[in-house]
């Protein structure tokens, strides 16, 4: 009788030390993040009151702590393209909205993105662009980086496709863009190349407004 | 598409930016918003409870009550709200729902009450969280077992057309049923503990005469025991020729524990009855006595809880083998340390390590008989070590085994855990083809209806393109409009596996002509993209081609393809589709200032050489404006 008094109370101590820990890590990991307010989102973006409520209620809704990872941002982003596999862009957009490079997006970041992509001049979505094709971000499109890119954006269609995906579609379409974006041909496309190629572009230009409306 | 997500689709929307510099093709225009630009409050009267949300809150599942038109039939005009006449309290796990995108069921709700809530609402129970599926599943299934009792019940009432097997078969089974049965069920009953008690009393010594010393009842009145046990030897066979006759799989009642037990019971009677005389096995003739104990066992027919008592024992049988297995190990370490310990001192009993095991099992079970006992201190000390360790040994894996039992003895059916596996799987396939399907499909859908009326356009028809819109709401057209830009990017379009399938065999039938290295691939996205005009997949009103000169070439399956051509180009194409009007009967459909030819794509066979020359050349002149239409 007493030895299972030990032997219960014993557990209950190993259970204890064990939640312990296991809260010590919780609370090491629930970091709850607070936004600047309103005003100062009004003034750093170009959004007003109401559109910087609904775009805060609906981000909060989805991550209540405040601030997306890179795995709840992966998960959102590809219950929007249930065909392929949304990770691998998801994770380049992910960079590029992280501006702070902190391993999380905050609503600020989030919404300052927003801001750019939605309010933004062409110049300013170009330049988005231009950061997010940029995976190591040092001023130059190189092919691999442009192939990463667009292997990304193939893996989104999935595999059941007209026509079938071969393997080097993606290589195909980097050097289709290479060929327009690459002037003086050496390899790489620098931003002042990317804007210029762009903006002579109608089809380009065109598809800059087209999200405008979104918000 | 899920839930909360519906909140982020402006943000994927304006990071497809990322696509536009990458695309060769101009995109797709992007659908209208047409309604108010901010956000209002709905109010939702729930019997004169006021929930109030977002409107785009509700609209995040259209395909419910409250997110699709269905709940302007609710609406009251007077006092501006949305009145619904049903239960407040499950309403809040349904409001909950829609704004954080995942469904709970609260454990005080009554399930079908719940059940009726859902379909009201028209939410699909599949949805209800990991968190609280369990529990429903469980309390759905109580509650099925329920009904399925009280229908049985209910059923008991005899069937006009069934035989006398069947009949009997039942009266075995439930002995509720008839007066028959019931008086069946209490007299075997009755001679199982008659003959349980024979066997116990058989050994009993009964009163000695004077003349002869003690002497078990069993060798006293050797003819009347004898006579009561062939009574209840031949009562229990014919119950089990009976049951044999009656049960509907013979086969499988034969492997039944309870048809074993039974044969094992009577038995040792029958081998008795064949070798009386024989002196040599006289020995093994009362060990097969021994096996007469095993009628006991036939009361589990009649005690469901014995029932559950040795089916527990069966689902515990890892716990037990662990602690067979961990008893094993102490017995085997503490006999061979006493034996040794206890080698020095002069007779001792421990005289081998497997006549040390007796003294450990003893004393780890703290049973302590002392028929074996240590002398020597070292002994004494490792006896003490035994018997503790015995009390810990044995003390843990037991509450294991008493939790299981009450666990089942509560549920009593633990099979279903079993099938509940089956069913979680096609839970989990419900709910991604309800949300991917749908959204997948949904947009393959909606591509057909946009280039059918493309074409109803040609034909001139605009009714039915307006009728073919209605019913998408703004968000599934903006995602649609999403997963369009997609494809203009990449130059491909989304299909869905049956046409994939059919894509996949085109292609390697081609490989396999090898006749002319297929232009299609080499072309790929690069030329097709900003050439093709659109592409149609949705089987055209008369669909219903000719196939049958088809059928008779090559015996793999053919594909056949509508080309519509338009507008220019047409020298280019007529010389191969006259080659192909040649082969094939033609239906045409009219449209304006277009033709419409097929060609049949074959396996080649030397007749089909002509067809087999054009089928890839007319997928070359895919390249130029023609329309691929496939019939599915």
């Amino acid at each position: 009788m007493g030895a299972l008094m030990v032997i219960f109370s014993l557990q209950k101590d190993q259970r204890r030390k064990r939640t312990d820990s296991v809260e010590d890590e919780l609370e090491l990991s629930a970091v709850r993040h607070r936004p600047e307010g309103l005003e100062q989102l009004e003034a750093l973006t170009r959004f007003n009151r109401k559109e910087l409520q609904i775009l805060y209620r609906g981000f909060k809704n989805e991550c209540p702590s405040g601030v997306v990872n890179e795995d709840t941002f992966k998960d959102i982003y590809s219950q929007f393209f249930p065909q392929g596999d949304a990770s691998t862009y998801a994770h380049f957009l992910f960079n590029a909205f992280d501006t702070d490079k902190d391993g999380s997006v905050s609503f600020e970041d989030f919404v300052m993105g927003l801001s750019i992509l939605l309010r933004g001049s062409v110049q300013e979505k170009l330049n988005w662009a231009f950061n997010l094709y940029d995976i190591n971000k040092d001023g130059y499109i190189t092919k691999e980086e442009m192939l990463d890119i667009m292997k990304a954006i193939y893996d989104m269609m999935g595999k059941c496709t007209y026509p079938l995906l071969k393997d080097d579609t993606p290589r195909q379409h980097v050097e289709i863009f290479f060929q327009k974006m690459d002037k003086n041909k050496d390899g790489v496309v620098t931003i002042d190349e990317f804007i210029d190629c762009c903006q002579n572009d109608e089809n380009i230009m065109r598809s800059m407004q087209l999200f405008d409306n979104v918000i | 598409m899920a839930a909360g997500v519906a909140a982020w689709l402006p943000f994927a929307r304006a990071a497809a930016i990322g696509w536009m510099p990458v695309a060769n093709c101009p995109m797709p225009i992007a659908p209208r918003d047409h309604r108010k630009r901010h956000d209002e409050l709905i109010i939702l009267n729930v019997s004169g409870r006021r929930f109030q949300t977002w409107r785009t809150t509700l609209d995040r599942y259209p395909d419910t009550l409250l997110g699709s038109s269905e709940k302007q039939f609710f609406y009251d005009e007077e006092t501006k709200e949305y009145f619904f006449d049903r239960d407040p309290d499950s309403f809040r796990s349904i409001l909950n729902f829609y704004r954080t995108g995942k469904l709970h069921y609260p454990r005080y709700e009554c399930i079908s009450a719940y059940d009726e809530e859902l379909t009201f609402f028209g939410i699909i129970p599949e949805i209800i969280g990991d968190c609280c599926y369990e529990e429903y599943k469980d309390r759905k299934r109580e509650n099925a077992e329920r009904l399925q009792d009280d229908q049985d019940d209910n059923k008991d009432c005899k069937l006009p057309n069934m035989t006398y097997r069947e009949t009997m078969w039942r009266a075995f089974e439930n002995p509720h049923t008839s007066t028959m049965a019931l008086v069946f069920y209490y007299v075997t009953g009755f001679f199982i503990a008659i003959s349980v008690l024979t066997n116990v009393i058989e050994t009993v010594p009964c009163g000695a005469t004077p003349s002869q010393k003690d002497m078990p009842c069993g060798e006293r009145y050797t003819i009347a025991f004898f006579c009561m046990d062939t009574a209840c030897v031949l009562i229990f066979t014919v119950e089990y020729l009976m049951r044999l006759f009656a049960a509907p799989s013979r086969y499988q009642f034969m492997r039944s524990v309870m048809s074993i037990i039974d044969v094992v019971a009577i038995f040792p009677y029958y081998i008795g009855l064949v070798m009386t005389d024989n002196e040599d096995v006289s020995g093994a003739f009362v060990t097969l006595r021994v096996f007469r104990v095993f009628r006991i066992f036939k009361f589990s027919r009649h005690s469901q809880g014995l029932r559950i008592l040795g089916y527990t024992l069966k689902s515990c049988a890892s716990e037990l083998g662990f602690l067979l297995f961990s008893l094993t190990m102490a017995i085997i370490i503490f006999a061979t340390v006493m034996f040794y310990a206890e080698k020095g001192s002069s007779s001792t009993k421990f005289t081998s390590i497997p006549a040390s095991f007796w003294y450990t099992i003893v004393t780890m079970t703290t049973l302590g008989y002392g028929d074996m006992v240590p002398k020597t201190i070292a002994g004494k000390i490792f006896g003490s070590i035994c018997s503790l360790s015995g009390v810990l040994v044995i003390a843990l894996p037991v509450p294991v085994i008493v939790s299981n039992f009450s666990r089942i003895y509560h549920q009593n059916q633990r099979a279903d855990k079993r099938r509940a596996q089956k069913v979680q799987k096609a839970r989990l396939a419900r709910i991604r083809i309800a949300q991917t399907g749908s959204s997948c499909t949904g947009f393959l859908q909606s591509k057909r209806n946009d280039l059918l009326n493309e074409l109803l356009e040609l034909t001139g028809s605009e009714e039915e393109e307006q009728q073919l819109n209605k019913g998408m709401s703004l968000l599934e057209s903006q995602h649609h409009h999403l997963l369009h830009c997609l494809e203009k990017t990449t130059a491909h379009e989304f299909v869905d596996e049956q046409l994939y399938e059919q894509n996949c065999l085109e292609t390697t039938i081609q490989s396999y002509t090898s006749r002319s290295p297929s232009f299609s691939s080499q072309d790929g996205p690069i030329g097709t993209c900003c050439t093709r005009r659109g592409k149609m997949n949705s089987p055209l009103p008369n669909s219903s081609l000719p196939l049958q000169p088809s059928h008779q070439q090559g015996s793999l399956q053919e594909l056949s393809a509508l080309h519509i051509q338009c507008g220019d180009k047409l020298p280019h194409t007529t010389s191969r589709s006259s080659l192909n009007m040649k082969t094939d009967d033609v239906g045409l459909i009219n449209c304006k200032g277009s033709q419409i030819t097929t060609a049949i794509i074959s396996i080649p066979t030397a007749p089909s050489d002509t067809t087999d020359g054009g089928a890839p050349s007319i997928n070359t002149t895919a390249s130029s404006n023609v329309i691929k239409v496939s019939a599915l």
